[in-house]
Parts: C-alpha cells; sequence; structure tokens
C-alpha cells in the first residue's frame, strides 16, 4: 500500500524543474547539541510559516539533561489545517552529530527523505544512514565562520526555509521581527540566512509547499496557551499549581495574564497545597483552576473528592505524560483516563473532558469552567503533552459564550439550605461575606443544611442530589465531534483525533468510508447522544494512546456498543502516526 | 426571596456560637477555646458573615460548624492551603484556620513550614493535645517519645516537635501560646493574632481528658510568660528553645510585610489577551 509516502490528503502536485515536487504538508526537523539554537532556528521557521500564508505545528524533543544536551524542532508546513505530525520527514537537518541517534525513532526517515549534515561534525549515524535517506552534507559551522555574527542556526533556517519553498521575504520579516535591536547581529543573521537560501540550491529533492491557501484570521499558539486563555475567558481568576512538566508553561503564561485581568497565580508548596488552595478561593466564590500532569493528578485525589462532596466548582488541567509513576515526563501519552475518570474514592460524580486538537484546548477548558462552575463540581480537563506543548498556526477559534454562572444563594434567604435537594440537583451557594445565610462547606456526609450527618437517609439523598446534577446536564453538541459517514465507526479522543482524521481521508481515498466520534466529554458519559452517532453502525473502532486500552475497557463498561468492537491502542512516547492509523483502519474495515 | 439582613453593631460572642452540638468529650479543652474564638470576635466587633474559619479532620477541626461563621471543614492536613486560597481571592475576609496538632503537625506538617513562610495575612489557632483523639489515642508529633500507646507500643522513640521554634524559623510574622483553661486570656491572644498582619500563629494548650488525663495538671504548670514579647527572632528563639513549653502569651510580634499576592484590579479585558496569538 502506498499511504506511508503520500503527506497530507490531498494529491501531490508536480514541481518544476530542479525543485522539490508540491506537496500539501512538508515535515522538516532541525537537531543539535545544546546551545546550537535548533529551537531558535525552529520557532522562526514555524513565524515564517505563519508569515507566509501557511498553517504549521511544531513539536519538540531534547535530551534529559536540565541544560544544553540535544535537542530537535519537529516542524510540519501544510496548506490546511494540521492537528497531528506526519508519518515520516521529508528533510532532517543535523547542525552536529551528538546524540541526535536518539531521536530516530521519532523523527522517522525513508528513503524519499533528505538527510543533511555537517561533514566537520562526522558521519550521520547509522540509525539515519539505513532508512534510505540521502544524505547532503552542508558545512554550516564553517559557513557560518565566514559571516561576521552568522551562526550555523540561521544557515539551517535559510536553507530549510528556502528548500521547501518559503519565500524569501517571509525568512528576512522573521528574522526581522525576532531581532528588534538590529545592529551587527541582525546583519550577521541576515547574511547567514542569504547563505543558506544559496545552499539550498545544490540540494535537491526536498519537497516544496503548495502555494498558501486563502488568508483567514489565525494564531500562533501552545495548546497550553489556548487551555489558559480559555480558563480566564470562563472567568477563572485564581490559579494555584506546583510546576511539572509539561503543564509548567500553561501556569507561566496564566501568571502575568491573570494579573492583567484581575486575578491571581500562587505557585504552591506541593500539589496537596494547589487543590486545597483552590477549593479555598472558590469556596470564596471565585473560580478557580490548577494544572498539573499524572504525578499532581495523584496528590490530588482526595481533595478533589472533597470539591465533589462539598460542591465547590473548580477545574484541574492534567496536561497528560507518559506514564505511570514518573515515566517520561515530556512525551505524550493518554494513559491518565482510568484515574481521571475512576481514581476517586466513594461514589464520586464529576466532569472529564479532553481537548481534541490544539485550538480546541481553549474552547474546552473555557467549557470545563463554565460545566464546573454551573454545576458546582470539579472538572478535570484531559489535555496532553503533545497539545500543551505543540506550537502551532491555528485557524482563530470561534468565539464561545461559556461562562462561569454559578447559581449563588441571596442574603438574608430564612431557611436557606446550602444542600437543599433541588430537582437540578444544583442548590445555590452561599458566599462568604453574605450575611444571614452562614454554613460550613464539609467533607463530611451531611444534610441539606450542611450539617454533618451518618444518617442512612441524608447519605442516599446527597449522593443522588451529586449524581443528578450531572445526569441532567445538557451538553449540546459540545459532547463530541462527529464527522463522516458509514457503518464502520472510530471512537478516539485528545490528540488522537488528528491522525485519525488524516487517516480517514486517506482511506477515502481507498474508498473506505468511516464514522468518527471524537470524545470531548468523557464524563458524565453520554450513552444515548453516542447512541445516535453510532446509528447504524456495525463495527466500531476505538484508538487511543495507552498500552492497556483504558478508554476502550471505559466505553465498554458505560455503553452500549453496536456490533464487533475492536481496539487500537498503542502507548506513547511516540506520537500516533496517520499511517499506522490508516493501516489499521483498512486491514479491519476489510477484515 | 428575602431582603437581606442588616449587620448588628454588636455581637456577643454566644451570636458567633451555632446551635450544633459538638462531638468532643465532656471537660475537653477544645469547648473552652471555642469560647474563646467566639470572645475574640466580639472584641473585634466582626460580624459573622465576614469571617471564614477553615479546618481540616480531627477533634479540634469539627469547630467551623460550631459558628455561625462561614466555614469549610476539608480533608485532613489541608486547613492552610484552603485558608490560604480563600483569603488570597477574598483579602476583605478575616480568615482563621483551626485544628490539632496531628492535623497541623505530621500530615499538614508541610503546609505549616510554608504558611508561616508566606504570611498571608492569616490566623492558625492550633489546639494541641499531643495526641490523636479522634481515631482514639495514637501519638501525635508533640507528643513525648516514650508516650506508651497500642499502635507504638513503648513509644515512638521520636523527639517531640517544636512548633513555636519552627514557625519562629519559617518565618511566622506572630506566635503567641494560650492555655485552654484560661479562655480570656486566650480570647485576648487571639484577638491580638487576628488583628497582627501576616500570619499568626497561636499554639493553645488544649488537654485530652480522654487519651490524656494527666494534662489536666496544665493547670497547675501553665504561667503568663515572663518576659514581654519580642520583636527580635534571635531572643525568641533562645525564649522559646528553652522555655518548658508553659509560658503563656505573646512570644514573638515580627514586623515582615504581608504576602502581598492576591486578586488584584483588572487592567483589562480577557479579550485582549489574545493580541499576542494573531499573526
Amino acid at each position: 500500500m502506498a499511504s506511508g509516502e503520500t503527506h497530507g490528503a490531498g494529491r501531490p502536485d508536480a514541481g518544476g524543474p530542479g525543485q522539490g515536487e508540491l506537496r500539501n504538508s512538508v515535515s522538516v526537523a532541525i537537531a543539535g547539541s545544546g546551545g546550537a539554537g535548533v529551537m531558535t532556528a525552529g520557532n522562526m521557521l514555524l513565524e515564517a510559516a505563519a508569515q507566509a500564508g501557511y498553517y504549521a505545528l511544531m513539536t519538540r524533543s531534547s535530551g534529559p539533561q536540565i541544560r544544553g544536551g540535544e535537542a530537535a524542532a519537529m516542524i510540519r508546513i501544510a496548506t490546511h489545517p494540521i492537528d497531528g505530525t506526519d508519518d515520516r520527514y521529508d528533510l532532517l537537518i543535523a547542525l552536529d552529530w551528538m546524540n541526535i541517534n536518539r531521536f530516530a525513532a521519532e523523527i522517522p526517515l525513508g528513503p524519499q527523505s533528505v538527510l543533511a549534515g555537517d561533514p566537520d561534525q562526522g558521519e550521520p549515524p547509522e540509525v539515519f544512514v539505513k532508512t534510505g535517506a540521502r544524505y547532503t552534507p552542508v558545512p554550516f559551522k564553517a559557513a557560518a565562520k565566514k559571516i561576521p555574527n552568522g551562526w550555523p542556526n540561521m544557515i539551517a533556517f535559510g536553507l530549510v526555509g528556502a528548500l521547501v519553498g518559503l519565500a524569501e521575504d517571509a525568512l528576512v520579516k522573521t528574522v526581522q521581527k525576532s531581532m528588534k535591536k538590529g545592529g551587527d547581529a541582525l546583519a550577521g543573521s541576515l547574511a547567514a540566512v542569504r547563505a543558506g537560501i544559496e545552499a539550498a540550491a545544490g540540494i535537491s529533492g526536498v519537497p516544496r509547499i503548495g502555494s498558501p491557501p486563502p488568508q483567514s484570521p489565525r494564531w500562533l499558539v501552545t495548546g497550553n496557551q489556548a487551555a489558559g486563555y480559555g480558563a480566564i475567558r470562563g472567568g477563572v481568576r485564581f490559579v494555584a499549581a506546583y510546576p511539572i512538566t509539561p503543564a509548567t508553561e500553561l501556569l507561566e503564561w496564566m501568571a502575568p495574564a491573570l494579573k492583567k485581568v484581575g486575578g491571581a497565580l500562587v505557585q504552591a508548596e506541593d500539589e496537596l497545597a494547589s487543590i486545597n488552595m483552590i477549593l479555598g478561593a472558590s469556596y470564596g466564590g471565585v473560580p478557580a483552576l490548577t494544572a498539573t500532569s499524572g504525578p499532581g493528578l495523584s496528590l490530588m485525589i482526595e481533595s478533589i473528592g472533597l470539591g465533589i462532596t462539598a460542591e465547590v466548582p473548580i477545574v484541574i488541567v492534567d496536561v497528560m505524560r507518559v506514564g505511570p509513576s514518573t515515566g517520561i515526563a515530556t512525551k505524550s501519552e493518554q494513559s491518565d483516563v482510568n484515574i481521571a475518570l475512576y481514581g476517586m474514592h466513594g461514589d464520586a460524580p464529576h466532569v472529564v473532558v479532553a481537548p481534541n486538537s490544539v485550538a480546541d484546548c481553549l474552547m474546552t477548558t473555557q467549557w470545563a469552567v463554565h460545566l464546573a462552575e454551573t454545576l458546582q463540581v470539579p472538572a478535570i480537563v484531559l489535555a496532553d503533552q503533545f497539545f500543551g506543548q505543540a506550537r502551532a498556526v491555528v485557524e482563530r477559534p470561534a468565539d464561545v459564550a461559556f461562562a462561569g454562572e454559578r447559581r449563588t444563594a441571596t442574603a438574608g434567604d430564612e431557611g436557606y439550605q446550602r444542600y437543599a435537594l433541588t430537582e437540578s440537583g444544583v442548590s445555590p451557594m452561599a458566599i462568604p461575606g453574605t450575611p444571614g445565610i452562614t454554613y460550613t462547606a464539609d467533607g463530611l456526609e451531611h444534610n441539606e443544611r450542611g450539617t454533618p450527618s451518618s444518617q442512612a437517609a441524608d447519605h442516599i439523598a446527597q449522593l443522588e442530589k451529586r449524581a443528578r446534577k450531572l445526569a441532567l446536564l445538557d451538553c449540546g453538541s459540545h459532547w463530541a465531534d462527529v464527522e463522516g459517514e458509514g457503518d464502520v465507526a472510530v471512537i478516539t479522543f485528545g490528540s488522537c483525533t488528528g491522525p485519525v482524521r488524516e487517516a480517514f481521508a486517506r482511506a477515502a481515498a481507498d474508498g473506505v468510508r468511516a464514522r468518527l466520534v471524537s470524545l470531548r466529554l468523557l464524563a458524565p458519559a453520554q450513552p444515548a447522544r453516542l447512541a445516535a452517532a453510532l446509528e447504524g453502525v456495525r463495527r466500531v473502532l476505538v484508538v487511543e494512546q495507552n498500552h492497556t486500552g483504558q478508554l476502550y475497557r471505559f466505553l465498554r463498561a458505560e455503553y452500549d456498543l453496536p456490533g464487533e468492537v475492536s481496539s487500537f491502542r498503542r502507548p506513547g512516547p511516540l506520537p500516533m502516526r496517520p499511517d499506522e492509523i490508516h493501516r489499521q483502519l483498512i486491514e479491519w474495515s476489510r477484515a | 426571596m428575602t431582603t437581606p439582613v442588616k449587620a448588628q453593631a454588636a455581637v456577643t460572642p454566644q451570636a458567633f456560637k451555632s446551635d450544633y452540638k459538638p462531638v468532643w468529650c465532656p471537660g475537653c479543652g477544645d469547648f473552652s477555646v471555642l469560647s474563646s474564638i467566639t470572645k475574640a470576635f466580639a472584641l473585634l466587633a466582626l460580624q459573622p458573615e465576614n469571617i471564614a474559619i477553615v479546618s481540616g479532620i480531627g477533634c479540634s477541626s469539627r469547630i467551623p460548624a460550631y459558628t455561625t461563621c462561614y466555614g469549610f471543614h476539608g480533608v485532613h492536613g489541608r486547613a492552610l492551603p484552603a485558608a490560604t486560597g480563600l483569603k488570597l481571592a477574598r483579602p476583605e475576609l478575616t480568615v482563621v484556620a483551626a485544628g490539632g496538632d496531628g492535623d497541623g503537625y505530621s500530615i499538614g506538617g508541610n503546609h505549616f513550614l510554608h504558611a508561616c513562610r508566606r504570611n498571608v495575612d492569616m490566623t492558625y489557632v492550633v489546639m494541641d493535645n499531643h495526641v490523636y483523639g479522634m481515631t482514639k489515642g495514637q501519638p501525635s508529633p508533640t507528643t513525648e517519645p516514650d508516650w506508651d500507646s497500642k499502635l507504638s507500643p513503648g513509644g515512638t522513640g521520636m523527639r517531640a516537635f517544636n512548633p513555636l521554634v519552627i514557625a519562629l524559623a519559617a518565618g511566622a510574622n506572630f506566635i503567641a501560646r494560650g492555655f485552654a483553661g484560661d479562655p480570656n486570656t486566650t480570647a485576648t491572644l487571639i484577638a491580638e493574632a487576628i488583628s497582627a498582619p501576616g500570619f499568626s500563629f497561636v499554639e493553645v494548650l488544649s488537654p485530652c481528658v480522654t487519651f490524656r488525663p494527666e494534662q489536666r495538671e496544665w493547670k497547675q504548670m501553665v504561667r503568663p510568660a515572663p518576659v514581654q514579647s519580642t520583636d527580635d527572632p534571635g531572643r525568641a528563639a533562645r525564649r522559646l528553645m528553652t522555655d518548658d513549653g508553659m509560658n503563656v502569651g505573646v512570644l514573638y510580634k515580627g514586623s515582615r510585610a504581608a504576602y502581598r499576592t492576591a486578586i488584584a484590579k483588572a487592567q483589562r479585558r480577557p479579550a485582549e489577551l489574545e493580541e499576542e496569538f494573531k499573526i
């Protein structure tokens, strides 16, 4: 099957003589040891692609060293919106080879790929050579030495930009924008970029990106930033958190942003403190959030249960990484489904949502705030490292009106009962400072008034109240992205969604039609909605990035899935590639 | 909906007590600490709705519901972070965290250190009885190393924790010791603690008559601190390290500025934040 060789969903066009063929998606990687400036070059390539009117997505990888060590910037430029990486890279540029072999699995090359390296830094490692990629020596260091204030990474930037077909103007503007001080440094960088562009003339076989799509309002944003912004748009004004990879950037973005909009971020002493600080703030009436990753979520679990029992709305963003334990802190895996859904002791209904693209981190987090506030319940956002740390050119997300809408109680409401057994399950919350309706929020089971109670009747009534809030939730169309037709369906979530969409587009070219259900709302489960979405489906494939099929098992437990159900799963740290899902889809749909 | 109740001019200590009957044993020191806290509120002419009492788990942590203030009875050991979040989100409220020695010094020990360091403007009242009462008599961090119990026969062999010294070293701005048997003095200590800026720590010796009946003798052992409080941490450290734990009064009053990070006035609309993302 030829699917492994096609890039992107559309048909490749023919290129001009002496130039690489035109494609609607080109993937490149720039690697080198610490200090070589590969991240700078990568970010600039992303910005230049944005400048030239393309969509793009950059992921990054680095060695275990805190500072220095090998690093790789992986950039995909496309003529259409993209939410994932491609199957292989068209070009790998190595400024040097120090430990770059460690990235071999992450930067898959093939016989169509071009490998450019500095011959003065040694020969390319065997692991790359055996892919069949064509090696082209480029003396980055020696060339940079000849340029006053010129650096190898700027030559690489110019080279890659020219090879993939970005206009020189876009490259120059990007350099000017990133070096506003100007002077010798700017002159040196521009000269280096030009040297790179000239060097590109001697290299053939790298595909070029097709014409840019029509202009539209776009953002250059990371998933973590989008989530942080979504939280603020939803009304979050207090954040307490403990640093943890890969959630830290979300917090670092929010710290100054919150200050501007009248909020505050506190660095807590640990995750036990973070979660309880946000519970305290939200109890005080201020929508509050924390962000963490698996190990931190584990520490927070007990207190999330408190939020459920005391009915204090909070949002917890879990930027999932490879687990268990410390796992692989810098890499993505969708393996916190179980803890997010089932981590709490007791019967503890709560909300779990998952964004399914970089841009969707905004809407889904904003929605989580809305759900938490409206239902007075903790909401967990299962984001993942792939989106969190990916920086991408995305369509400006549509404005959604979700905002915190907490029902609060009125001063002096005689006979006020904080945990009144309302029809909706949601009871007005008294906010400290309001006279006449004081109460104690309690993790102890309680009666309607909030007084601790060990009576069976109170326990059952309050359990049902807390369950009712979620059971009656009308999530509208946001519970999932449902696309396509056909009698086979793929159910997935999070960062697998992009690769599944690409696999669908390729499968469509093979005549295979399928439906996609990308779940955004994991809890509370929506059996009626999924049943409607799967009407007429005879086979279901569940796609997820973990070892044990956590989503599959959850679906089996909570849903009555039609026909034959299979699981396609694979753990991190490597991102899901469209080709592996495409192959699975073809084999499975024909079996 | 009824109209808002007008705040009353003077609130008596009794008005801060709820009609909910405490779970405490007859003779428990916590009854009088509850009285001292409500007296302190009355002394300061506060209104119940403007006070929040935050606690974790344990006998003394049941205190919020015994008042007519806003209360937050959270999980074991996390009273201080919850109180911190509340105070930073709602700086105009009077926030009092309360609990016992197990809750505050063992499971919540890390938060105790960092609450002292952070120096948020709130008050922490610890009812210290050197034992876990709610779980029926296990040694706490302030229990003597040779105190025999079912869980730790022959004693823990661990040195007793000195909370006041730790608080001082970690940066608490106000440190006092009270005794449950003297509720009037304790009330004035708590009132002074609430009035003092930054993190105020009041350790109240509160006898457990059920599991530590020998603590009835504390009445004969406590005494007013022989010297005035100091603002010199070096001097305070020497006193706290060398006293027998029975000196009652304000023992240290510093001048550290309270923690500043709190919800600020908005300068920009949220929608303006997206400017930085635009291409």
